[in-house]
């Protein structure tokens, strides 16, 4: 018998509704307070364009004051508590972040344009493990510490995060800050304020002293204020290469700690002897996943010339597969992008490989009548001398060249200014083991892409930023003389 | 990632329509099976009743794919099924083990086709796939294939939970494909480890990639520990995402199980009423 429907997919929308607020304030000293002169910015839905909230928007002077509580949060009630007793207050938030995972899934997904499936299954649930795990760690700080030295905080933190992942990146930040002791400004970014907001709230329902978690709001502008801020002992900062400069350059002579994850054009290897299908699913993996708006992106695929045309053919047919729609939508798997600027320069880096010649590849796509989309892609034909193999794209497109020998492959993925991460697939252990050594990247994934566990560290080598998020060397990043 | 791929299929939300759409087609690609000790005539023929008009209470259930028996019940379904247009399945070739001579095998296969089957569901040989003897494996395929030539579909068990790896079974599926099976079956659902998600990924692909290189169709049966509407729809979304809409019939795409059928009718009465009428309401045999 045959069945006369098509099993096409119908919408699964998800249909919890999160509260959100007409407006937001800045979280200071544990309270909700308007922005200097009550200045404001608007926050879009990135799938329709539609209005979600009012948030504030961060003067210097706003900055001042939430510095100033942090300082205050550090003398007068976090430094003064026992290890026990802030851990407690990390396992109240990694608990909350759990219980509500539902709705800050949905807003995650309202404010950025994540596919739910991922804020669902990925960003939430990862961000609350990045809790309970510092918080297991408050009380063990000695073993942190190389020498066995006296484990002390820094004191008061300013903390800048994308708008990539962005409760999951505060996640990262805070957890660590606050286990060791050190008290937090925080600043989300411009486009994905909302969920941060939210974490201000659960962290006032979970009675932490004033002052010792500060949100504040804002554009670029906020943030240089936090970096400029004379008071602030450490400065963590994910995002561009760009801004990871100017930040290196303002705090050059001053007595601070500075960590940056900065941008990357991950290399992502497949040799001939490859598992090919597991291959291909890494490498949809490394490039789609967020809409590849990911610092470890496996963005530059690196495929053994024996098997390039076959690779090609695989990828695109898996695109086909590929749904692209609305981002609450349980089987949504390309999700909108994050905002117009950031579409803008996509289409701008993609055109500029069509010119240089390269062959663009895509997912069949009719754009939504709003919102900001682009469809999954990727680049044949391309060189290391094209834009689009040395420029961060951040976005759902791939670049693929090829190789001959591991000595050449090794030497193209090292061809790069970036050394975030890396991926290489082969059947031979060797093989792997030995190109993984040589690979400049911070974490390099073997026969694996995007595996992500709080207690592995994170971070880059040269214009990919230092310093390391995770484990127990995230620890160290927060602890003086460890 | 095959894993981690699977995972992702079986997230999938299959709502309204899909739903529906999903559990007939499932109705229509179980091959509902009974393969025990204690089977009788009696348990054979209303299975064959059961298989034909799953649900008394409503006609517009489609019937299931087949029926699925041991070699000495198939003259008993046969009779009872008729002319119907529910396919007549036999295991064969000693199952489940398959540790038998090729000479038994065979006969055990011709007298399932003799007394009216139209498809077999024969086991490779494990112990020779372990040993590394793909070609004994295939010979026998072949042979049995042979038989069947122009009277019966051939399904091949590779009986995936004994081959160790997710290698093996890959290697063990194009061993299979290329010595001629119609169709290739995870399980015989006797042993601990029955059809999973990725298994049933990792066939779809081999089979995927021999109609790349052949241009021939051919199908998968999963096996063994699927009970649930949900584990079913799984299974379809990754046919329908691996191999295509082509694949979504019972000529390509099988089902075997025994408690299945009750689940997908107790969802199906739920679409239509909006309610769970329990399970008094199903016809069990």
């Amino acid at each position: 018998m045959t069945v006369a429907l098509a099993f096409d997919y119908a919408p699964a929308p998800e249909t919890t509704r999160p509260h959100i607020r007409d407006e937001y304030g800045l979280f200071i000293d544990g309270r909700w307070t308007r922005a200097h002169n009550n200045r404001q910015f608007a926050t879009v839905n990135p799938a329709t364009e539609e209005f979600l909230a009012s948030v504030a928007y961060a003067s210097e002077l706003d900055v001042d004051a939430a510095v100033k509580a942090a300082r205050k949060g550090y003398e007068k009630y976090w430094s003064k508590l026992t290890p026990a007793a802030r851990a407690k207050y990390l396992y109240r938030i990694a608990r909350s972040i759990t219980e509500k995972g539902r709705e800050l899934a949905v807003l995650e997904t309202m404010d950025g344009g994540k596919p739910i499936r991922e804020s669902r299954d990925f960003d939430i649930p990862t961000a609350a493990a990045h809790f309970f795990y510092y918080a297991g760690w408050a009380d063990k700080l000695r073993y942190a510490s190389r020498n066995g030295a006296d484990a002390l905080p820094l004191g008061a933190c300013g903390q800048i995060v994308p708008w990539n992942f962005p409760l999951l990146m505060a996640a990262w930040k805070l957890a660590p800050a606050l286990a060791c002791g050190n008290t937090v400004v925080l600043k989300p970014a411009e486009t994905t304020s909302l969920t941060a907001l939210a974490l201000a709230d659960i962290i006032a329902q979970a009675d932490l002293p004033p002052g010792v978690v500060n949100i504040v709001t804002g554009p670029g502008e906020t943030g240089r204020a936090l970096v400029s801020h004379p008071d602030i002992d450490k400065i963590a900062f994910t995002g561009s290469t760009e801004v990871g400069k100017q930040i290196m350059r303002s705090v050059a002579g001053r007595d601070i700690r500075l960590t940056l994850e900065l941008g990357g054009k991950a290399a992502h290897i497949v040799f001939a002897d490859a598992p090919l299908d597991q291959a291909i699913e890494g490498i949809i993996s490394g490039i789609y996943f967020n809409q590849g708006h990911v610092c470890c992106a496996g963005s530059r695929l690196l495929v053994e010339e024996s098997i390039h045309d076959e690779v090609v053919a695989r990828l695109l047919r898996r695109l086909q597969t590929m749904r692209l729609g609305d981002p609450l939508d349980k089987n949504t798997d390309i999700g909108a992008i994050n905002s117009a600027e950031q579409l803008a320069r996509i289409q701008e880096l993609v055109a500029s490989g069509v010119a240089q010649g390269a062959q663009l590849h895509s997912q069949p796509f009719s754009a939504p009548d709003r919102g900001y989309w682009f469809p999954a892609s990727f680049f044949t034909g391309v060189t290391q001398s094209h834009r689009i193999a040395q420029e961060e794209i951040f976005g759902p497109v791939l670049s693929i060249l090829t190789f001959r020998t591991p000595d050449e492959a090794l030497s193209k993925a090292n061809n790069t200014p970036y050394g975030l991460s890396a991926g290489v697939w082969t059947s031979s252990g060797s093989k792997n083991m030995w190109i993984a050594e040589h690979l400049r990247a911070g974490v390099v994934w073997c026969n694996t892409y995007n595996r992500f566990d709080p207690a592995s560290p994170f971070g880059g080598y040269r214009e990919s930023g230092f310093g390391r998020e995770g484990g127990v060397h995230g620890l160290r990043e927060y602890l003086q003389h460890a | 990632m095959l894993e981690a791929r699977a995972t992702a299929l079986a997230s999938r939300s299959i709502k309204t329509t899909t739903k529906r759409v999903g559990i007939d087609l499932a109705i229509a690609c179980v091959d509902l099976t009974t393969l025990e000790g204690r089977d009788s005539a009696g348990r054979v023929r209303s299975l064959c009743i059961r298989a034909m008009h799953p649900d008394p209470s409503d006609a517009t259930v489609p019937h299931v794919g087949a029926v699925c028996v041991y070699p000495n019940l198939v003259a008993v379904a046969r009779e009872t099924l008729g002319t119907s247009a529910v396919h007549l399945a036999s295991v064969a070739t000693a199952f489940p083990s398959g540790q038998a001579e090729m000479s038994v095998k065979l006969a055990d296969t011709e007298q399932a086709l003799a007394a009216g089957a139209d498809e077999i569901d024969m086991v490779i040989d494990r112990g020779a796939f372990l040993e590394g003897n793909d070609r004994k494996v295939a010979t026998e395929i072949e042979a049995i294939k042979e038989l069947c030539h122009g009277r019966a579909h051939l399904k091949v068990i590779l009986e995936t939970g004994e081959l160790g790896s997710y290698e093996n079974i890959r290697r063990a599926s194009d061993l299979a494909l290329h010595a001629g099976a119609d169709t290739i079956k995870t399980s015989t659902g006797k042993i601990g480890t029955n059809a999973t998600l990725p298994t049933a990924l990792l066939m779809c692909e081999a089979i995927r990639d021999f109609a790349d290189r052949t241009g021939e169709l051919r199908g998968l049966k999963v096996a063994g520990g699927v009970r649930t509407t949900k584990q079913a729809l799984a299974y379809l979304v990754v046919v329908n995402e691996t191999l295509g809409a082509d694949w979504l019939t019972p000529d390509r795409f099988r089902i075997g199980a025994s408690s299945l059928l009750d689940d997908l009718l107790m969802q199906r009465q739920k679409e239509r009423s909006g309610r769970y009428a329990g399970n008094d309401y199903i016809s069990k045999d």
